[in-house]
């Protein structure tokens, strides 16, 4: 392991520590704002799009592929149609997944 | 419950070393962090090689939500001492709070139930720290399946959460202003794009939300 490893285990580490135990600590002396409940609600939606698409649409990080060659954009869409349909999330990832193999070893 | 998480404990500990993050770091991260979703993250944003600072600061606002799951429990261990309530609060998990909200839900008030909670994030812990070391394991006898592009499990597991939770205007408002600011900020120093996709989607669906109920207050 290296120290920046070290230092990313022990920061996520904390702080994770921190926000679970934080109202166990506290007590009722606190209450959370209407306000950061409401919010929170937006967070994993926000943070997850906004690793995805740039993962997707841009998969070695600089050029744009935008057509049906991108595995990595037909694959996500499977995935995401899949999950829309309401269908369980483990086979909405291996729908995705199959398709996205397909793709790379049709088009090389 | 356990057998849900087993999976994306194995993908997770497969996915370490392409992402660069090394066998004992990614053992450590279970075993320290035990926080799936961010972990997944974590790994995405070592790829890319995040600052240390981007990497905590991205944990803290994705397991925020961890703070409602504390407050909620707060009555159920508010007869146990510190050393129980932390030891607690470090297995706090989505698992381990759905879980045990249900059981604290039935009116038997047993005073003994500070131990479900504990025999259940027990067996969570085992469950996900076996599984990363199975998934290390396997990343490091078969070579060849870093090569297989399995980084795109990561994308399609991401996008398997977030499709379903798009089913209100504030929510794609959301998401669309996030992906837009993400791939502005692309090439930001240390993924800072990434911070300020996530805070642009938070205030957008915030004030789409506030539009919508003054729509209907009108």
């Amino acid at each position: 392991m290296t120290s920046y490893e070290i230092g990313v285990v022990l920061g996520m580490g904390a702080v994770t520590f921190g926000i679970r135990y934080s109202f166990f600590v506290l007590g009722d002396r606190v209450a959370f704002p209407a306000w950061v409940k409401r919010a929170l609600r937006y967070v994993p939606v926000a943070v997850l799009t906004a690793i995805i698409v740039p993962m997707v649409l841009l998969p070695d990080g600089t050029h744009w592929q935008l057509g049906w060659r991108n595995a990595w954009l037909v694959g996500a869409l499977t995935s995401g149609v899949m999950a829309w349909r309401r269908m369980p999330l483990l086979a909405a990832i291996g729908g995705g997944m199959a398709v996205y193999f397909i793709w790379r070893f049709a088009l090389g | 419950m356990l057998l849900g998480a087993a999976p994306f404990g194995l993908i997770f500990g497969t996915l370490a070393a392409p992402s660069g993050l090394s066998a004992g770091g990614a053992l450590a991260m279970s075993l320290i962090v035990f926080a799936g979703s961010s972990q997944f993250i974590a790994l995405s944003l070592l790829a890319s090689k995040a600052s240390l600072f981007v990497v905590v600061l991205t944990t803290f606002v994705v397991n925020l939500r961890h703070a409602l799951y504390s407050a909620s429990l707060l009555p159920y261990v508010s007869n146990l001492n510190q050393r129980w309530r932390a030891l607690l609060a470090f297995w706090l998990t989505d698992e381990t709070y759905a879980v045990v909200l249900h059981r604290y839900g039935e009116d038997d008030a047993s005073p003994q139930r500070h131990w479900y909670q504990l025999g259940s994030s027990l067996a969570m812990y085992g469950n996900w720290l076996a599984w990363t070391l199975v998934g290390v394991l396997l990343g490091a006898s078969v070579p060849s399946l870093q090569h297989l592009g399995l980084e795109f499990a990561m994308a399609a597991t991401f996008t398997g959460i977030v499709v379903p939770l798009l089913r209100s205007k504030p929510m794609i408002g959301a998401a669309l202003v996030a992906a837009v600011v993400a791939l502005l900020g692309r090439d930001l120093p240390y993924k800072l794009g990434l911070m300020l996709a996530a805070m642009a989607g938070v205030v957008a669906g915030m004030l789409l939300e506030r539009m919508a109920a003054s729509e209907v207050a009108s």
